[in-house]
């Protein structure tokens, strides 16, 4: 047949429209255009996604997640009207009432507890983006127990980092992709912060730069990287050490930088009977004491002109104070730290770890450069210019989800602060409203008075044991014990304990649990098994032990099922949203920056978002800030409160577009239009910051004065780096038995040891569990989304099995071949799986993937869909407490710093068992709320 | 069966960078998305909440373990999708004349409203590049976006295909591959882009960049002198620091 070319219409109408909004397809916010078309009946469908090219997060890519949200938002597994329980919990039995019964059940529930005893509230939420919002409600009620997620994700991170630097990786940091010659990733869970990422990378690559993978899989990111190091998990603190321990002995470090911004020339307190032994040296007015160079004389680290002397001592009556940098140089010289003593643990020949250590100084010093901006810091010196030092690091889940993780975060940090890479040219960078220090943070509130709200903010950054959320008997205030002597800086709570603590009665019994977008009976659980159990169980009255509970999903999810009443949340695409300064906003390193969430459709379901429910619920409960003068509801829905709420005069949820008509920036009066101004300018808002003013921001004038005008503070707050972070010493002279807050007993010794106010690595408590010597860990896709991405037609076509990944070597030891199935044992439980051999993989460790395996019934699957035949979860094989100690204690399975949950210290033995019929354990299916998914699809508006 | 024309004036195709591409899947699904609302049937999928779930895809990702002779094994993600080749047995081979290779710029297309599913195509396509599209049975492959790379109604930067607008870490190129001067010539030139199975004849216009040799860090006598002690212990180093110091 001869050639013959039909002709086409190169130029068809794309879509009716374009509504730009920011996506919610995991956390990484990115901006993106809904294109909208007519249907035949003339209603605007949504049709396509894809990335804003104007967007400052993702620049106009789009991941997998992002570009299937058209599957999210029609996902047969979305909710459609309140569910009142009619069975027994965790059976999925519910009938469908109005809104009007749904909240007046809730108000019926909540309202005694108020008016009596607001503790027996825990109000705890999942991954959304408006804790400043959902902490303001809590606050309002006025129980302590509220929280979000960041305890058992990573607040390890976070928390380290803004004690140790004032500010942390991913929203409040990032690397200087313009600049970076090397770039060192360690764990991180390739779904967060994932485009963000994978466009540095790119841009890096592109010019040649050096990669650095450090996990232990070598998946994602980890492929593509020029030299991997398959580390043995949760050993990267010693790895880090090590390398801190190279450098220093081989004076690479930025000496400068060290004496100028950070503690290391600050004189710790030397005077072994003082309790100030440890600490640092201040003046009257509670600054630091710095030895000046040029002077030789004592003087506060701030004076106009001083010169931090890194290595002059202070002796006063006999007593000598050496600054921190001395008391560094005697623990990290140390050959503990040499790296033949640390190879054999970490996995990892020491002189490769000699040769990253020297790659990276090489780097650091010998590619340095400078960028011709003069700036002024402030003790007042000029720079004429910018030194650059390119290299960059980012971590994340996988360093920080250890009992070690908060050193090993700040050990990290360490190394990146001594070679002087941080707020640097080519280094890490923080975004606004970071830099901000641990101190300039509120400190944890529980004052509870019943009618009343809390006394203050929830979570915090606590100082020293003073500012513990004890109750005066010394009992945990927090149902989740969160700022206790357990884990006194646990920064975002431990929501992975609530259900454990609240079915113990450990520290108290609770009444209501009000969870939103937490699949806490499933995948963001330790112990499913357990914790389904808990939910469920019964006393002796027959009534059940966690009394109520209230859960708002869009989805079917898992603990929907455990739910007394459920209220029903919209899509991403039906709502409104602020990602706001207040929280966890949208800002690049140049720039402030925040967005909304509008909804480019309106529900067609009877659902509400959750945030406007809880502006009704609030006034019904009569909760100050949820009422107005007089006694209505104050906030018609979350869209009111994200326009109208100001958090201090003339700060509010977003900063664009404030004052009359819209002019201001950062502060003004709430602007009526300002919503339709978001919509406006593609859904988002950013205010660059100056050239001057883009590096050295701790201690940049030009920074302070601007981030001041913007209202990010009311104050230019310079600070030091904290290489030495104070507080954590300030708990073990309270374990060595000064002050009058005092831990228990049996505390001691493990605060006198964990504490410690420079970075150690110990190794966790399951190391040693005998027999129990194969780490086992998820990884997370980057197509998917924890439990979410199941439900979504397109993205489970990639992702719709999970095997355990196992490493050649431990394939031939248990005599196991693909497609057979291993019995995986750890020292809480078992699980029987199928099993698939992986060589890029450290040889001690087995991995799956996170949050495939499904419940039967849940997410609208089908019952026989691999997910809830195959698929599996590790959480049955990690229980939320330690092993029993024979003390008669519940020792959580967290870091005894933070809270966090130490996910990744898990440790198992395989066996190759005979082929079951589904993975084990079997967990009877649930009732699904919503109608039966369609068999095909094919998804065209027309 | 079907004849391929004499020559294109362009030859339009992608270049696919195997150095970069960190597996996301981000081009699949926005492939996906584009395609099941533009050019022809929608790409559907079948049991698409059940056991066995099968859809329409025009580009996939394939992740390959590869174990060096030294070193630690490596994962190369690979997507795939047609590589527009010059000689594209997949036309030859189609008895109605429904596939085609357009004259102006190389895209070899399907046209449905001829294609009568027969799927010789998909056998003869030596890259498994082509899917029968179960719900409408039709052959289904990727067009290049030959209704986004000319189309008028998208803004200038846009008139690329979708894969490429959205790829976050830049692995993939678009351009035309028979201008030795055009940017993804260059990159083909400068990276040392490969053919898929040149051994099948097919000539595709695709490239791929293949990966940077990986793990290759000098080990430590190469680096030594950036690493070399200043003084033996705690004391000496305070003794180098007070010195270096005064330097500074």
């Amino acid at each position: 047949m001869t050639h013959k070319q039909p002709v086409l219409d190169l130029s068809p109408p794309v879509s009716d429209e374009i509504r730009k909004t920011t996506c919610y397809m995991c956390a990484c916010r990115c901006g993106i255009n809904v294109h909208m078309k007519a249907n035949a009946d003339g209603d605007m469908k949504v049709a396509y996604i894809e990335g804003n090219r104007d967007h400052p997060v993702n620049k106009g890519v789009l991941c997998a997640k992002g570009s299937a949200g058209i599957m999210q938002h029609n996902a047969p597994a979305r909710l459609r009207k309140p569910l009142k329980r009619v069975g027994e919990r965790g059976s999925g039995a519910f009938e469908e009432i109005e809104w009007d019964e749904a909240l007046q059940i809730a108000t019926d529930w909540l309202a005694p507890l108020r008016a009596t005893a607001p503790e027996k509230l825990a109000f705890f939420t999942g991954r959304d983006q408006s804790q400043s919002f959902t902490s303001f409600w809590a606050q309002n009620f006025g129980t302590p127990n509220y929280a979000a997620h960041g305890g058992f994700c990573s607040v390890n991170m976070a928390a380290a980092g803004i004690y140790t630097m004032g500010g942390a990786f991913w929203e409040f940091g990032q690397p200087d992709w313009d600049h970076t010659k090397l770039f060192m990733l360690f764990g991180v869970a390739e779904d967060h912060d994932s485009n963000p990422i994978k466009m540095g990378i790119g841009k890096i690559k592109a010019r040649g730069a050096r990669v650095i993978g450090v996990n232990p899989i070598r998946t994602g990111y980890n492929a593509v990287a020029d030299d991997w190091v398959g580390i043995t998990p949760g050993t990267d603190g010693l790895f880090i050490l090590s390398m801190v321990h190279c450098l220093m002995k081989a004076g690479r470090m930025d000496l400068d930088y060290l004496a100028r911004f950070t503690d290391a020339p600050v004189l710790v307190n030397g005077d072994a009977t003082s309790p100030e032994f440890g600490l640092l040296l201040r003046d009257e007015a509670g600054k630091q004491l710095v030895i000046c160079r040029k002077t030789g004389k004592l003087t506060a680290f701030d004076a106009p002109g001083v010169r931090p002397d890194l290595s002059a001592t202070h002796t006063v009556n006999d007593v000598t104070h050496r600054p921190v940098f001395h008391h560094m140089a005697e623990k990290y010289l140390s050959e503990d730290y040499a790296p033949e003593a640390v190879a054999d643990r970490c996995g990892i020949p020491a002189a490769r770890i000699r040769a990253i250590a020297a790659e990276i100084a090489r780097v650091a010093f010998d590619e340095a450069f400078e960028l011709d901006h003069e700036w002024t810091d402030f003790r007042g010196d000029t720079h004429k210019t910018m030194t650059g030092r390119p290299v960059s690091f980012h971590a994340m889940r996988g360093i920080s989800a250890h009992a070690n993780g908060f050193q090993t975060c700040r050990a990290l940090h360490t190394l990146q602060i001594i070679l002087g890479t941080v707020e640097v040219p080519g280094g890490f960078r923080f975004k606004p409203p970071y830099p901000k220090p641990a101190t300039a943070h509120p400190k944890p509130h529980c004052g509870v008075t019943p009618g009343k709200p809390l006394d203050g903010p929830h979570l915090g950054f606590v100082q020293g044991p003073a500012d513990l959320a004890l109750k005066p008997d010394g009992t945990p205030a927090r149902i989740d014990k969160a700022f206790t002597w357990e884990n006194p800086m646990s920064a975002h709570g431990l929501m992975h304990m609530v259900i454990s603590n609240a079915h113990a009665g450990d520290p108290y019994k609770i009444d209501t649990l009000f969870m939103y977008m937490a699949n806490m009976s499933w995948n963001s659980s330790m112990n499913t098994g357990g914790v389904m159990q808990m939910l469920t169980d019964k006393d002796a009255n027959g009534d059940y032990v966690i009394p109520r509970i209230i859960y708002s999903d869009a989805y079917s999810s898992e603990m929907v099922a455990f739910a007394d009443l459920i209220l029903p949340d919209t899509t991403y695409l039906e709502r409104h949203d602020c990602i706001s300064l207040l929280d966890r906003p949208i800002c690049e390193a140049d720039a402030a920056a925040d967005a909304i969430r509008w909804p480019v459709v309106e529900p067609d379901r009877d659902v509400r978002g959750f945030q406007s429910v809880l502006c009704d619920l609030g006034a019904r409960l009569d909760l100050p800030g949820f009422v107005n003068d007089a006694g209505g509801q104050k906030y018609t829905d979350y869209a009111d409160y994200i326009v109208n709420h100001e958090r201090r005069p003339g700060i509010g949820p977003l900063a664009g577009f404030r004052g009359a008509g819209g002019t201001n920036t950062g502060r003004g009066a709430p602007n009526p239009d300002q919503l339709d101004r978001y919509i406006k300018n593609g859904g988002f808002f950013a205010h660059h910051i100056p050239e001057g003013a883009q590096y050295y921001k701790p201690w940049n004038n030009a920074y302070q004065d601007w981030a001041v005008q913007t209202g990010l503070f009311d104050a230019p707050q310079p600070y030091l780096f904290s290489l030495y972070v104070e507080p954590m010493r300030r708990f073990q002279l309270a374990a060595e038995g000064h002050g009058e807050h005092q831990p228990p007993d049996h505390l001691r010794d493990k605060i006198k040891h964990t504490m410690s106010p420079l970075p150690i690595w110990y190794e966790t408590d399951q190391q040693g569990n005998e027999g129990f010597k194969v780490t086992a860990l998820t990884q997370r896709p980057m197509a998917m989304y924890h439990s979410w991405g199941g439900q979504n037609a397109w993205l489970r076509q990639l992702h719709g099995h999970n095997p355990l990944y196992v490493p050649p070597k431990l394939m031939r030891e248990n005599g196991l071949k693909d497609g057979d199935w291993a019995r995986v044992t750890s020292p809480h439980g078992e699980i029987t799986v199928p099993v698939l051999e992986m060589a890029a993989l450290n040889e001690n460790t087995v991995w799956t993937w996170n949050a495939i395996g499904k419940r039967k019934g849940a997410w609208a699957l089908d019952e026989q869909a691999p997910e809830a035949t195959k698929g599996f979860l590790l959480n049955h094989l990690i229980h939320e407490l330690l092993p029993p100690k024979g003390d008669g204690l519940r020792w959580s399975n967290s870091d005894p710093i933070t809270g966090q949950a130490a996910w990744f210290d898990l440790k198992v033995t395989l066996s190759k068992a005979a082929p079951p019929t589904e993975s084990k354990p079997v967990i009877p299916k649930q009732k699904s709320p919503v109608p039966k998914a369609p068999k095909s699809l094919a998804w065209k508006i027309q | 069966m079907t004849e391929l024309p004499k020559s294109t004036q362009k030859k339009l195709g992608l270049v696919i960078d195997l150095d970069t591409c960190v597996g996301c899947h981000a081009c699949v699904i926005s492939c996906k998305g584009w395609n099941t609302e533009n050019y022809g049937a929608p790409l559907s999928d079948q049991d698409a909440y059940g056991a066995d779930p099968s859809g329409t895809f025009l580009n996939r990702v394939h992740s390959y373990e590869i174990q060096p002779a030294e070193g630690a094994a490596q994962l190369i993600h690979f997507p795939k999708s047609c590589l527009h080749c010059e000689d594209a047995p997949c036309v030859t081979v189609c008895p109605t004349g429904a596939s085609y290779k357009r004259t102006e710029d190389g895209i070899v297309l399907v046209n449905e409203s001829d294609c009568i599913g027969c799927g010789l195509c998909a056998w003869a396509c030596p890259y498994g590049a082509r899917e029968m599209d179960q719900a409408a049975g039709v052959m289904k492959k990727c067009t290049l976006c030959v209704d986004r790379i000319y189309n008028d109604n998208l803004p200038e930067e846009d008139r690329i295909p979708v894969c490429v607008r959205t790829c976050p870490s830049g692995a993939r190129h678009f351009g035309d591959l028979g201008d030795p001067d055009s940017a993804v010539s260059q990159l083909v030139k400068e990276r040392g882009g490969v053919d898929l199975m040149p051994e099948q004849g097919t000539k595709p216009v695709n490239k791929y960049l293949p990966p940077r040799p990986k793990d290759r860090m000098p080990e430590i006598d190469v680096l030594a002198p950036f690493l070399a002690p200043v003084d033996q212990g705690a004391k000496g180093f305070l003794g180098w620091l007070d010195r270096t110091l005064d330097k500074l």
